[in-house]
């Protein structure tokens, strides 16, 4: 078998594999994370808690109501979307304007109390979701056993991505969303509801975030503190892309997925710091990012 | 002759402190720490609920012993060695506390140790793992009370390489617990004619394990073993499951598992799992009532950790009762004096380098067919004899065991 640096090829290839799916998620998260800063300039560290609240919805959902997997993946995200709508009506809408480090912490402290609430309703030892029975399996691709659900997510994941970065950079709607935010007052003049288009703009961000959520949870455990671990590296991939590319985040996510999958087969013990060790190398070169413009 | 005079009489007051110290009840209030993880991975198996053994201790005693006053104070030590020794330090040097119970993950288990010896205070784990603790990391200060990685190695690897299972991979958590089970069951494999072909530290928490499970299933190797605890457990086992890694025929087998952890999987994903425990809950007619007494408090069947924190506790307490102080040597050598048989365990004794020895339990999950109930989860395959169980004196390298 052919080897490269001591792994066997064939390994490499299943990590690789791994690793953009991984990525998918990253870039799922981080894309949310990019349009809510890109767009209204807040630093949303309710992020992880969104996309927890996804993957909570999911599980509750079916547990007291037998709300299947497809109607989820719909239902929770627009929930998590109305409670994001909520949020960013009544507390983010009263800084609006402020220093950046305001919005931070008023969105940790959301955070904080959510991640509070349920872990003491659940516990932190996970809630059990059956796999789909239509992706119950999977595929051995000679290199590797790949699961039908892994695959869905590859496919999930880059669909709602290209569709997103489609929406905010190809379509009028979005060319309204980014003029509105850019000037509003202008914008208010030509007749457009900008405080609902803010509202509206937070709450599809963290849509995403919880689309993501519900995603994850076939596949993993699903607790009340399992937003809390993701958050920090997405925020790592949302500043090496560019602090509010959206392009950019997408592209990142996958890399770095990529990245962290690589160094999990060669070296396992840095698997969790190698992004933050991008970020500072990056940071060096490009400070804006590797897609972020110069402001 | 001044100085002459002085120095004997700070002699003669140091004297009398020490003498009084062993006499009494510092303050009048036997004051209990409860550190645990209150919110993280670990907070099932021990955190809040473990507090409500601690307290139904307490209650037993009626809230005081010997006529003094029993205080509980609490704090959550978020998995940080930094966080547990600060606040212990506070609760020793300022707060008068005079024991510390809970202690759950290894590392704050060690950081904190050392500021107990240092302020000559006790503390009694229940919570970690890590055989280290009255290994290397012993101190004349601390017990250890409910299982260590010494018997996790011994029942659950000893069982399956004798089934066939020859070639080891060994998934391990980044830090002193992994470690030390790892180094732990890397002996017993291959003192019983097994080898370890290769293993993985992985960092703690890891929230994905498809890449560590593909490494594994490259490996070819007979059993994969987990090396970690909690979520990072259950992570692993449920993607194991995913990619059919048992299917593909390797073992899996999970070498430290918590009730908390099997209830979370379900039966159905965890039936058949060998594991080994220091308690059931199921195990005898004293452990059934105490459990039920537990469940009316917490709604949970309790883990072998929240028994543990009763018993030693219970124990803590009887010894005060017993020689009416509260100074840390003194009760400490009580407890090492006297046997004990509760609904933990029977003639549990405490060594010289603050292990207490017990039976431990090789137990096996339930198919979802065997079990009757949400919490009927294990069936107990072997009882492993206290003996068996845990590091004998002889190879031990704490330097308060008198060979050493």
């Amino acid at each position: 078998m052919s080897m490269i640096f001591g792994v066997p090829m064939a390994v490499l290839s299943g990590q690789l594999l791994i690793g953009i799916i991984n990525g998918a998620f990253y870039a799922l998260l981080s894309l949310g994370l990019a349009i809510i800063f890109g767009l209204l300039k807040i630093i949303n560290f309710a992020h992880g808690a969104m996309y927890m609240l996804g993957a909570m919805a999911t599980v509750i959902m079916f547990d007291a109501l037998d709300v299947n997997y497809w109607v989820a993946l719909f239902l929770a995200p627009v929930l998590v979307g109305i409670v994001g709508v909520f949020v960013e009506y009544f507390l983010l809408r009263r800084i609006a304007g402020q220093d950046h480090i305001y919005s931070l912490l008023l969105t940790f402290g959301v955070a904080l109390i959510m991640q509070g609430v349920l872990t003491n309703i659940y516990g932190v030892s996970g809630l059990r979701y059956a796999m789909p029975d239509m992706f119950k399996g999977g595929v051995n691709l000679g290199f590797m056993f790949m699961p039908y659900y892994r695959a869905w997510v590859i496919v999930a994941a880059l669909l709602v991505c290209f569709g997103t970065w489609f929406m905010v950079e190809k379509t009028k709607l979005g060319a309204y969303l980014r003029a509105g935010t850019e000037d509003s007052q202008l914008m208010q003049g030509f007749g457009i509801n900008v405080p609902l288009l803010v509202s509206l703009t937070y709450g599809f961000g963290v849509m995403l975030a919880a689309f993501a959520g519900v995603l994850a949870a076939p596949i993993y455990s699903v607790t009340p503190v399992m937003g809390s671990h993701i958050l920090i590296v997405v925020f790592a991939v949302v500043v090496i892309g560019g602090m509010g590319s959206i392009g950019g985040a997408i592209i990142t996510g996958i890399l770095m997925g990529v990245v962290e999958g690589l160094t999990k087969t060669f070296y396992p013990p840095a698997s969790s710091a190698v992004i933050f060790l991008v970020m500072v190398i990056v940071l060096m070169i490009r400070p804006h990012g590797l897609f972020g413009k110069e402001s | 002759m001044t100085i002459m005079k002085k120095l004997l009489t700070s002699a003669v007051a140091s004297a009398m402190m020490v003498g009084g110290a062993q006499a009494e009840i510092s303050n009048n209030t036997v004051k209990i720490g409860y550190l645990a993880d209150m919110s993280g991975t670990y907070r099932d198996l021990a955190g809040p609920n473990g507090l409500s053994a601690l307290e139904m201790a307490v209650a037993d005693f009626g809230g005081t012993v010997k006529g003094a006053k029993i205080e509980i104070v609490t704090a959550d030590d978020r998995n940080s060695p930094d966080v547990a020794s600060s606040t212990v330090r506070r609760w020793l040097e300022n707060d008068n506390v005079d024991m510390v119970a809970g202690l759950v993950a290894s590392s704050v288990t060690i950081a904190a140790t050392k500021v107990i010896e240092e302020n000559n205070k006790l503390g009694l784990v229940n919570g970690s793992a890590a055989s280290s603790i009255t290994n290397e990391h012993c101190t004349p200060n601390h017990i250890h009370y409910t299982y260590d990685t010494y018997p996790l190695s011994v029942g659950t690897p000893t069982a399956i390489v004798k089934e066939g299972g020859k070639s080891w991979y060994i998934l391990t958590a980044d830090y002193a617990f992994g470690h030390s089970l790892e180094s732990d069951v890397t002996r017993m494999v291959e003192s019983n004619g097994g080898e370890i072909v290769d293993s993985i530290r992985h960092p703690f928490p890891t929230p994905d394990f498809s890449s560590f499970i593909l490494q594994a299933q490259a490996s070819g190797a007979d059993v994969v073993a987990l090396a970690n605890a909690g979520a990072d457990t259950t992570n692993a086992i449920t993607t194991a499951s995913e990619f059919g890694l048992t299917q593909s025929g390797q073992t899996l087998a999970a070498l430290l598992l918590f009730l908390t952890d099997v209830h979370a999987l379900g039966a159905e994903t965890a039936q058949g799992i060998q594991l080994t425990t220091g308690w059931y809950w199921d195990k005898d007619k004293e452990a059934r009532a105490w459990s039920d007494r537990f469940m009316k408090e917490t709604g949970v069947r309790p883990t072998m950790v929240h028994a543990g924190i009763y018993s030693s506790t219970i124990q803590y307490l009887n010894a005060i009762e017993a020689t009416g102080s509260d100074d840390s040597q003194t009760v400490r050598k009580q407890m090492m004096d006297t046997p004990i048989n509760d609904m933990f365990t029977k003639n549990g004794r405490i060594r010289e380098d603050g292990r207490m020895v017990h039976d431990m339990y090789l137990a096996q999950v339930k198919t979802p067919e065997e079990s009757n109930s949400e919490w009927d989860l294990y069936k107990i395959l072997r009882t492993i004899p206290a003996d068996e169980a845990f590091r004998p004196l002889s190879d031990s390298k704490c330097k308060l065991v008198s060979s050493n």
